[in-house]
């Protein structure tokens, strides 16, 4: 006899697990399948922990710059395996506090991998053996995705290593090459280089972070150059060599081929959808390069089957899976949601500097045939910019010369991911450069550069 | 405890009504679902059920009054009978006095600045701060608009593509010469002995809906003569197969029929079923037939949906259904606004043809006259047939003279061969 549920979510990543909540929220009787652990690479493996790390290097960098601040400070020494254990019990505490949302909001969590079983069924197994059969009109699949792989290049746990490995170093290697410049290669690149590590980048296309606006991406590699990463863009690497302690890394930068030897190589070449073994053969359900196709309610071509998050496509961020979890099981409660937001979602990457972006970057605004007016303001004419000690930062913002929609704002420097979300409530309340304009913001904060940028798009900044 | 009742919005666009008629009276006992009033807009009657449970305790809006502003207290449910109602003090917007019809409209005065949102009588519309700027831009009357947004907000998304309305009465600004020199002018003083008809909402809608479209849409006309025997001696045929009553009874008329035949003319040529806006034109997916009606003091255009879908039968009784609720003032707002093409029939009236003026945002509207017997030349011959002529007004921005043509000789060969009706 299967148990029958209204709404089984399978994955309690930061999709599945919000789509629980919410349904749970609405009255409907839910379950949730996790094969590992709650919270999903988000909690455990990603967004988290990261920030534990990054937030370790940012003490040693204010104590390595300490004595500008008129503090004297003695040896400073690296306490690796404490600052890996601080990142694992901050990723502990919140994955088990998941348990605690669950159990509050009475959702059944069956611990065990969820594979559809067709007509409304689903088969939860756990190491081979049945754990249960659920049925449901409604099946969410938020199974997630993981490291991508480039053949030939494969992670091996040990020299080339993937995101799993890299946040949970037993020793800083020497030298570290890192194959990727998205969030995930930046991240660890500021980690491990604040740590002392010798750290070289390597991406693709001819810019570090390319789904940024231009003019961030090169302040960003400024940045990062001037801290002593070295950056090779429109650069691929071609083989790898592992001897005993180190890998020689054969990289191609306009066409001639350069060798690095380094201890350890970070693949962060992007993910690929969990599609696999879920049951996904024999329905409708259409797969499109490792990821579910779906509606903008998260419908796939099965009824009654809908994907969310990662697995359904970019962008691979958690906030996005958790936003498509409430319109998902809202439009399933029959709650008409607006479809899910496409063009509103931010970005986020905590590196130092910190970069921040929400909307259309100036070249894909022009591309999309606006007319625009871009503003900018650099952290120099910010006063606690300045008090701070991080005078280095600017602030972007690209307007529909036509209409005043803020079509794009893209940030770097210091405390940016925290402020980006007042031009998403900007946006997401379609205010035009006037609101932004007559907004008081307080002073002194960082968020006045925010303020300055929608005035000089206007022509009217006031301290630069 | 007292709970209010607020005067409802029959539809998105509905900012005030007439109270017709209070069901309940002060005392009454009223459980969830009673029907406790009835409200009359522009076009239709609907009747206003209760939510809450108790006691109609106070009427505050006494019934026949019109103009009352959506959402202002009409009356007081307490939850215990006789319990005491400090009445109108709790109400947020003081029920309005009938309205003097005397007070002069406002003439138009030379748009110098523009409104910052559209509002009628006053009432706030909520819309975003850039929906508001690119309605102002492309000249949408925010109030024609539903939200869709949370709460009802407009956003962007809900005036993005949407027709422009009519100008708003702005003279071209002269470039030397000052505007205040030209007063309003005055209305004209009737002396000779009159009545005075007061006009109903339905009158003021007709008024302004149809002077816009004349005044903005460039019209034109194309006439085609129809022969009818073919049609009328297949309809009769299928009225003789009509059950003579029950659920599967019809009696088919010429207009159902015409209906049908548009509603296949249309899938034909959807260039005809679509409305003219700035951006684009919209050519929509459906065939939904507005067919006029003419009712008490004015006409209503009740929608025929899916007229290319629906079998002859369906059209028939979705009609009388349709029409018989039209003239008890029991339409749904669902059921008279929106549609692509538009249907006026006047043959019944022995009219042989006459122009109809074009609904917007449609862009074609088809005067039907009546099936007369007529002199036609058939090979050199002169011989009778029953002949109709059928008028299409169309808007030239959307549709251009070959299109309008092409759309009726469509219709022609389909009403003249009307088998393909059967399909």
């Amino acid at each position: 006899m299967a148990d029958k549920f209204d709404v089984i979510v399978v994955g309690g990543g930061p999709g599945g697990y919000v789509a629980a909540i919410r349904a749970a929220q609405l009255k409907l009787k839910v379950a949730l399948v996790e094969a590992k652990h709650l919270g999903g690479i988000c909690l455990n493996w990603g967004c988290i922990p990261t920030k534990a790390l990054l937030r370790s290097a940012e003490v040693k960098h204010l104590i390595d710059h300490a004595d500008a601040f008129g503090i004297s400070v003695g040896d400073v020494k690296v306490n690796l395996a404490k600052v890996v254990a601080r990142s694992r019990a901050v990723s502990k505490q919140l994955s088990s506090g998941i348990g605690h949302l669950m159990k509050k909001n009475k959702v059944t969590v069956y611990d065990g991998f969820g594979k559809l079983a067709g007509n409304g069924k689903l088969s939860v197994t756990k190491d081979g053996k049945p754990v249960a059969e659920l049925e449901s009109p409604h099946i969410i699949l938020a199974t997630g995705a993981r490291p991508r792989q480039i053949p030939g290049l494969e992670v091996d746990g040990k020299q080339i290593i993937s995101y799993f490995e890299a946040m949970v170093p037993e020793t800083l290697p020497k030298s570290m090459l890192i194959m990727g410049s998205g969030a995930i290669g930046i991240e660890f690149a500021s980690f491990y280089n604040t740590l002392g590590v010798d750290v070289t980048v390597v991406e693709m296309v001819d810019r570090i972070m390319p789904v940024e606006d231009a003019e961030i991406s090169a302040l960003a590699r400024k940045a990062f150059e001037k801290q002593g990463i070295k950056i090779l863009t429109s650069a691929v690497v071609k083989k790898t060599d592992k001897g005993p302690n180190a890998v020689k890394v054969t990289v191609e930068v306009g066409g001639k081929s350069q060798v690095f030897e380094v201890e350890k190589v970070i693949s962060a070449v992007g993910i690929v959808g969990n599609v696999e073994n879920i049951g996904l053969d024999g329905t409708k359900v259409q797969v499109d390069r490792t990821h579910v196709v779906v509606d903008g309610y998260g419908q796939t071509g099965e009824k009654g089957v809908y994907a969310i998050g990662d697995l359904a496509g970019p962008p691979w961020l958690a906030h996005k899976a958790s936003h498509e979890a409430i319109v998902c099981v809202e439009n399933i409660a029959g709650l008409n949601p607006h479809p899910f937001e496409t063009g509103n979602i931010p970005g986020c990457t905590y590196a130092h500097p910190q970069v921040a972006s929400v909307g259309l970057t100036e070249a894909r605004a022009k591309e999309q045939g606006y007319e625009v007016k871009v503003g900018r303001f650099p952290f120099i004419g910010n006063g606690k910019a300045i008090a701070l000690g991080e005078p280095e930062g600017l602030v972007k913002t690209v307007f529909d010369a036509k209409t005043g929609a803020l079509l794009g704002a893209h940030m770097i420097g210091a405390e940016v991911t925290e402020m980006i979300q007042g031009y998403v409530v900007a946006r997401q309340l379609e205010t035009t450069e006037a609101e932004l304009m007559e907004t008081v913001f307080p002073h002194p904060t960082i968020s006045e550069a925010m303020h300055e940028s929608v005035l000089d798009a206007f022509g009217r900044v006031i301290h630069f | 405890m007292a709970i209010n009742i607020l005067m409802p919005a029959l539809s998105p666009t509905m900012t005030e009504g007439k109270l017709a008629k209070w069901v309940k009276q002060e005392g009454d006992e009223i459980k969830s679902g009673d029907v406790i009033a009835e409200i009359e807009t522009d076009k239709a009657t609907m009747e206003v059920e209760a939510v809450d449970e108790g006691f109609l305790a106070k009427i505050l809006v006494p019934e026949g009054t019109e103009g009352v502003v959506v959402n202002s207290v009409i009356g007081v449910i307490t939850a215990e009978k006789g319990e005491k109602v400090d009445a109108p003090a709790a109400s947020p917007a003081p029920a309005p006095a009938p309205k003097a019809e005397a007070a002069a409209p406002p003439a138009p005065v030379p748009a110098t600045t523009a409104a910052p949102a559209p509002t009628a009588q006053g009432e706030r519309i909520f819309a975003s701060p850039l929906a508001k700027r690119i309605a102002k831009q492309s000249g949408i009357d925010l109030s024609t608009i539903k939200g869709s947004g949370p709460n009802g907000r407009i956003v962007k998304a809900d005036v993005e593509g949407k027709p422009a309305a009519a100008p708003k009465s702005e003279a071209a600004p002269t470039p030397a010469a000052a505007p205040a020199a030209k007063a309003p002018a005055p209305a004209p003083v009737i002396t000779a002995p009159h009545t005075k008809l007061p006009n109903s909402t339905m009158r003021k809608v007709i008024a302004r809906r149809l002077t816009e479209s004349k005044q903005n849409v460039p019209h034109f006309y194309l006439t085609v003569n129809i022969e009818l025997d073919k049609l009328l001696a297949l309809r009769a045929e299928l009225n003789g197969k009509s059950p003579k009553d029950g659920p599967g009874a019809f009696k088919l008329s010429v207009n159902d029929l015409i209906i049908k035949a548009c509603g296949i003319a249309l899938r034909r040529h959807p260039n005809v079923n679509a409305s003219w806006t700035d951006e684009a034109i919209i050519q929509y997916d459906e065939v939904d037939i507005s067919v006029a009606v003419a009712i008490p003091d004015g006409l209503i255009t009740p929608i025929v949906k899916g007229a290319d879908k629906l079998g002859l039968a369906a059209i028939s009784n979705n009609m009388k259904d349709l029409a018989g609720r039209a003239k008890a003032g029991k339409l749904k707002p669902e059921e008279f606004q929106g549609g692509g093409f538009s249907i006026s029939n006047l043959g019944m009236f022995g009219i042989s043809d006459f122009c109809a003026i074009v609904n917007p945002p449609q862009a074609a509207i088809l005067a039907v006259g009546a099936g007369e017997r007529r002199p036609v030349v058939k090979d050199d011959e002169i011989k009778i047939a029953t002949v109709m002529s059928a008028t299409l007004s169309t808007d030239h921005r959307v549709v251009d003279g070959a299109a309008g043509a092409e759309f009726l000789q469509t219709l022609k060969a389909l009403i003249e061969e009307p088998l393909g009706l059967l399909l």
